[in-house]
């Protein structure tokens, strides 16, 4: 028996068929999605080089192999419940991303939207959080597994008489380091911390509304002149429109 | 067929420095992905552990184990098998051995940049696809020669009935290019926007599974338990049809329920997910059928053990994939171990433990001598088997009780960790059972190459008298 031909026209055909499904097909459908206006503002926003940065820290490390960025929706897992997000995610928050990090496994918390737990604040408290768990992750969770990062920060003797950099790491107890030393943070840290801080999806769409418990007390319903921005200080980076400048780092 | 025999010795001879660099490379590979899982999985248990330096964080070292695995050991194993199978049911020598050759240590030269690459920082982000774009042409150049020259070889062949094993490998050949091309053209060279990146991903990780390593694997399984048991395969329809279905459903799957993408997609990945059941269930009464009930068989013959042991493999991966995509199993399993469990057992405890096979009786056929040790052997089956065994059990158990606890919001996510830990300890166990097998089959194996080396060097003359022991087994 020889089907020669015909075997190679399936093996073709089949692969074929997969591709035109899975790959062609998304591609037609909303490989071409663009930003949209959201409340005035463009949806997603573009991130400010700093973060973009920041990204490719992330991917360069293999943030995304603990950490995964997609919200489930609710009777999918308890991330609604348990603070990820205020809304399941959708493809039209990964519109920026390359290469889009969802990740397959949790060993970490979901960080869709660290940037709305952790905001970056005047008191910089959260940039400072940020930079101690990179430096020794133990400090701020305590059994935490994640691993430190001390490459990301600087070991810089401190001359006498010469004040201490403003961005040195305050660190207590065990995390201490000589004296006459200070651990600063990279400008890769930075990076990496202003991407973080860049995570955020709460831009209520069409397609992915925000349930009705956490709007109470903001009001997203209101027309565009009330931007969400305006009501919670927290989420001042929320939306930052693409044409203005980056956020203070 | 008496005239086609004599030509077995020219055939062997066409195809033996190829195979035998790609299994001896492999297997190498293997060794040093196993390593770099092993200190990915103790950094779970002890994080300050090589923690100083960059390139051995653990998110650069876990991507470095699995793109040794798939494309040093696995893919280039698969190359050394399917070109042996080509060469042995075509009943044709292969053609220029020596451009194989060159092509397969090019290839070597591919991965160890690409590796090189993700420790540097370089890695590309997509899953299995994480080698940097410049480890891609070396990486796909090569795979080309290869590829066509085992084509060519399969076109000139004497033997034109076509035996089950040599449809799978032939479309294998045909499917790896176009796969590993477009994953890497639609996600490295020219970004797809948005989403559409993971889709692809997706489509590249199960095709790459299903169509490459399990068409392969499952030709290996289909060639090697008829020929040990000495006996036909149950039936060559059944096998076809088996064929038919992989092909059609094997690499739609791997989208879950709940993916931010629209609805159609993952619900016809599952559907095609749970299709996949059926073509594993052929393959695995086909096999049940050609066994016959000589279960006895096993405890004689150390390549049916491994064979028996990858095709159980294959059937629980396939039966716990199409579970793993219900939407109520996938809503806790969905971002547990439970997932990576499932990974070794189709990698690690189908489609490696069936190369194992392979090549415990394709070498002493190819270097014409047995293996040095039969308890290297021996312990190589039960210390592999066990390792795996080991952690795709605390894997999926692990991860069953992870994906429960994530789904109780009450349960601080610490504690969650702290669940998993010692399921955590078993997958180290296994995984170190699994470096020690492989350590000692790598013994074996360049202990057989020294010695065919010295049987043929014309200098030890003394080694010529035992040049020719009769080998085991049925040659065909």
């Amino acid at each position: 028996m020889n089907h020669g031909p015909l075997i190679f026209l399936g093996i073709l055909f089949t692969l074929a068929l997969s591709w035109c499904g899975l790959v062609f097909a998304p591609q037609i459908q909303f490989g071409r999605q663009e930003v949209v206006n959201a409340k005035g503002q463009l949806y997603p926003p573009n991130r400010p080089g700093l973060a973009q940065q920041g990204g490719e820290v992330y991917r360069a490390n293999g943030c995304q192999y603990c950490h995964s960025q997609q919200v489930q929706p609710k009777g999918l897992g308890a991330d609604l419940e348990r603070g990820w997000g205020k809304r399941y995610s959708v493809a039209q928050d990964y519109l920026r991303d390359v290469p889009v990090m969802w990740g397959n496994l949790r060993i970490g918390p979901d960080l869709t939207n660290v940037g709305l737990r952790r905001p970056d604040d005047e008191t910089h408290t959260n940039r400072v959080w940020h930079f101690q768990h990179l430096y020794r992750p133990q400090i701020t969770s305590p059994g935490s597994i994640m691993p430190p990062y001390p490459f990301l920060f600087e070991k810089r003797q401190v001359r006498r008489g010469q004040p201490a950099s403003p961005d040195a790491l305050p660190l207590i107890g065990q995390y201490k380091t000589e004296l006459s030393y200070e651990i600063v943070p990279t400008s890769a840290a930075r990076a990496l911390v202003a991407y973080l801080f860049s995570l955020q999806s709460d831009t209520p769409l069409f397609e992915a509304p925000i349930p009705s418990e956490f709007t109470s007390g903001v009001d997203t319903n209101a027309p565009g002149a009330m931007s969400t921005n305006a009501v919670s200080p927290a989420l001042t980076n929320a939306v930052a429109p693409a044409s203005t400048s980056p956020p203070k780092q | 067929m008496g005239g086609a025999d004599s030509l077995l010795p020219q055939i062997e001879a066409s195809c033996r420095i190829p195979v035998l660099v790609f299994f001896t490379c492999g297997v190498a590979w293997l060794l040093f992905s196993l390593a770099f899982g092993l200190v990915a999985s103790l950094k779970l248990h002890f994080p300050d552990f090589l923690a100083q330096c960059p390139w051995l964080t653990y998110g650069r070292v876990r991507p470095a184990f699995l793109n040794m695995f798939l494309y040093g050991f696995a893919s280039q194993v698969a190359l050394g098998v399917a070109i042996w199978l080509t060469c042995r049911l075509g009943r044709a020598p292969l053609i220029s051995p020596v451009a194989v050759t060159c092509a397969g240590l090019f290839w070597n030269v591919g991965v160890k940049l690409g590796v090189y690459g993700i420790l540097r920082g370089d890695s590309t982000g997509f899953s299995w696809l994480e080698m940097p774009r410049y480890a891609f042409p070396i990486l796909f150049c090569s795979y080309a020669l290869i590829g066509v020259l085992t084509l060519i070889t399969f076109h000139e062949r004497r033997e034109r009935q076509l035996y089950v094993s040599l449809w799978y490998v032939v479309a294998a050949l045909f499917w790896f290019p176009w796969i590993y091309s477009a994953g890497n053209l639609m996600l490295v060279f020219w970004p797809v926007r948005g989403v559409v990146q993971v889709v692809v991903n997706t489509w590249f990780t199960s095709s790459l599974k299903e169509l490459w390593f399990g068409s392969i694997g499952v030709a290996a399984i289909f060639y090697f338990l008829p020929k040990l048991l000495e006996r036909p395969l149950y039936s060559r329809y059944l096998a076809l049809y088996s064929f038919w279905l992989v092909a059609l459903f094997g690499s739609w799957g791997g989208i879950f329920i709940g993916a931010p993408l629209p609805k159609w997609i993952p619900a016809v990945s599952t559907m095609a997910s749970v299709l996949m059941v059926v073509p594993v269930i052929a393959v695995a009464m086909n096999c049940y059928f050609t066994l016959g009930g000589e279960f006895k068989r096993l405890s004689q013959n150390s390549v049916l053990r491994f064979i028996v042991f990858g095709l159980a493999a294959y059937v629980f991966a396939g039966l716990l994939g199409a579970l793993n995509v219900l939407a109520p199993v996938s809503a806790i399993l969905r971002f547990t171990y439970f997932q990576d469990g499932l990974v070794i057992l189709n990698l690690f405890g189908f489609f490696a433990m069936v190369m194992f096979g392979a090549i415990y009786y394709i070498v002493p056929r190819l270097t014409e001598q047995e293996w040095p040790s039969a308890s290297l052997a021996k312990l190589h089956f039960w210390a592999s088997a066990s390792g795996i065994l080991l952690c795709v059990v605390s894997l999926i158990a692990g991860g069953v009780q992870q994906g429960f606890a994530l789904n109780e919001s009450a349960v601080p996510f610490l504690d969650v960790l702290k669940i998993t830990l010692p399921y955590l300890t078993g997958c180290t166990l296994g995984l170190i059972l699994l470096a020690l097998a492989s350590a000692g089959f790598l013994c074996n194996l360049l202990w057989a190459l020294a010695r065919y080396a010295c049987a043929t060097c014309p200098c030890s003359e003394r080694f010529a008298s035992n040049a020719k022991p009769a080998i085991t087994g049925v040659t065909r």
